[in-house]
């Protein structure tokens, strides 16, 4: 064999090796069968409070769905980001365009692994980074509330990503780097139990971090930054800092709470932009909820702002 | 030095005047409208113990405030020079960002005409006003910094 022979024959075994590797390490990592096995029988009502902890409906619900009309999770909302523009799936109880036809466990491996029924990865637009926090009997309440909402015909458009964010197997590799169910903030073990509940709300259904924390080159929430502000992922604008460090909010607990509850900021400013969806449902919480969040936003590490200043 | 002070006051006057522009116009505004929010959202927490006079000297603020906005005049076209949070989407939705505002004026307006007499109805009366604030800046304000 020819020394060119050789080195061609060199490169397609070292290449399908490559493409081996890579088919392995990008492979559904599915949640463990037990798991599965062990999430109960998910209650409807417990369900509506993680639905509402979770502001499903803000992406979910046709856009500019006001009153009962949140209920209908049609799908159709475009994230426009520097890595292409997302469309959020229809989540609706129909069998053949929602999720009529999924197990809980389907649900329960779309939440906490991002991996779909056929073991397609999803993108962390849909925050399931987060909700890999979340509780499984939560999962499995939220699913039965799910359930029970309008089923909606039609499927949302797919999304419109260019290379090489459009090789769905490649997001195998982002969840070796960025897909860690353990807390984000270390609490003391005699931290108070609200601060802790706040921690589960925030860190996990309320995925208030993916907003809130700024992001590295290939989308990774950077962590050491938490909830410290970002440059918005839509538009020109920013999200604000939300710890109590330079240029955040150096509100009190109680009014936290009370602009999660009424919109209003201390000094009656109010909130904007995608927050306001996100107020809304944060309003329709029992008030513990909102003052654990309250509590832990107040034990979160102050930083400076995570996003630079404007010249 | 009475008639010079006085020369170099109204000099600043109208020197101050002359370069607010819009922007400047509808932050004072807002401002004006969250001065006058606090007081009501005391007493509705229970902050602070009903007071009709309170009440009604805030209501009445707002409601003079909030009566007084001109859309055309606050938000000319493209005035979207320096610190501003205003969105573009302000003049390519001006029917609907002027229907946003007169329905402000219309509930406004509806709640001074029969003011609330106690914690609760002051309450409701900031449930009815408050949503109008958020709806307007969900479309149409993005903070910069």
């Amino acid at each position: 064999m020819s020394t060119t022979g050789r080195l061609a024959l060199a490169l397609v075994v070292f290449g399908a090796a490559g493409g081996l590797l890579f088919w392995f390490l990008t492979g559904p990592n599915r949640l463990p069968q037990q798991t599965i096995a062990a999430l109960p029988a998910g209650g409807a009502a417990r369900g509506e409070r993680i639905f509402w902890a979770g502001g499903c409906t803000s992406c979910h619900a046709r856009p500019k769905a006001e009153g009962d009309a949140v209920l209908e999770l049609a799908g159709g909302l475009r994230l426009e980001t520097p890595f292409g523009t997302f469309v959020a799936p229809n989540i609706s109880p129909h069998v053949r365009d929602g999720i009529g036809g999924w197990s809980v466990g389907d649900f329960a491996n779309a939440m906490m692994r991002g991996v779909s029924p056929e073991g397609r990865h999803y993108y962390p637009a849909f925050p399931f980074t987060s909700y890999a926090r979340m509780e499984p009997g939560d999962v499995a309440d939220l699913f039965a509330f799910l359930k029970t909402l309008p089923e909606v015909e039609g499927r949302a458009p797919g999304h419109e990503l260019g290379f090489p964010f459009n090789i769905r197997r490649g997001l195998g590799l982002w969840k070796m780097l960025y897909l860690d169910p353990a807390p984000v903030v270390a609490l003391a073990d005699d931290a108070p139990e609200e601060v802790a509940r706040g921690r589960y709300l925030v860190e996990g259904p309320g995925h208030c971090g993916e907003c809130h924390s700024p992001r590295d080159a290939i989308g990774g929430l950077r962590k050491d930054e938490w909830l410290a502000g970002a440059v918005a992922a839509e538009g020109d604008g920013i999200v604000p800092n939300i710890t109590s460090g330079e240029g955040g909010i150096g509100w009190s607990a109680g009014e936290i709470a009370y602009y999660l509850e009424s919109g209003f900021t201390p000094d009656f400013d109010t909130a904007g932009g995608a927050m306001v969806a996100v107020q809304k449902n944060m309003a329709k919480l029992p008030a513990e909820d909102r003052e654990a969040i309250a509590a832990y936003l107040k034990a979160v590490p102050a930083r400076p702002n995570g996003y630079p200043a404007r010249q | 030095m009475y008639k010079l002070t006085m020369a170099a006051a109204a000099l600043a006057l109208t020197a101050s005047t002359a370069f607010a522009g819009p922007v400047e116009d509808r932050q004072a505004l807002m401002k004006s409208l969250g001065k006058a929010l606090g007081p009501l959202a005391a007493i509705a927490k229970g902050e602070n113990a009903y007071d009709q006079g309170v009440v009604e000297e805030n209501l009445n603020a707002l409601n003079t405030a909030v009566q007084s906005i001109d859309v055309a005049a606050l938000f000319p076209e493209d005035s979207m020079e320096g610190e501003t949070a205003a969105l573009p989407a302000i003049w390519e939705n001006m029917d609907d960002f002027t229907a946003k505002a007169d329905k402000l004026k219309a509930d406004v307006a509806e709640v001074v005409a029969s003011m609330p007499m106690d914690q609760a109805g002051v309450g409701a009366a900031l449930g009815k006003i408050g949503p109008n604030c958020g709806g307007c800046h969900e479309d149409y304000r993005m903070k910069k910094n």
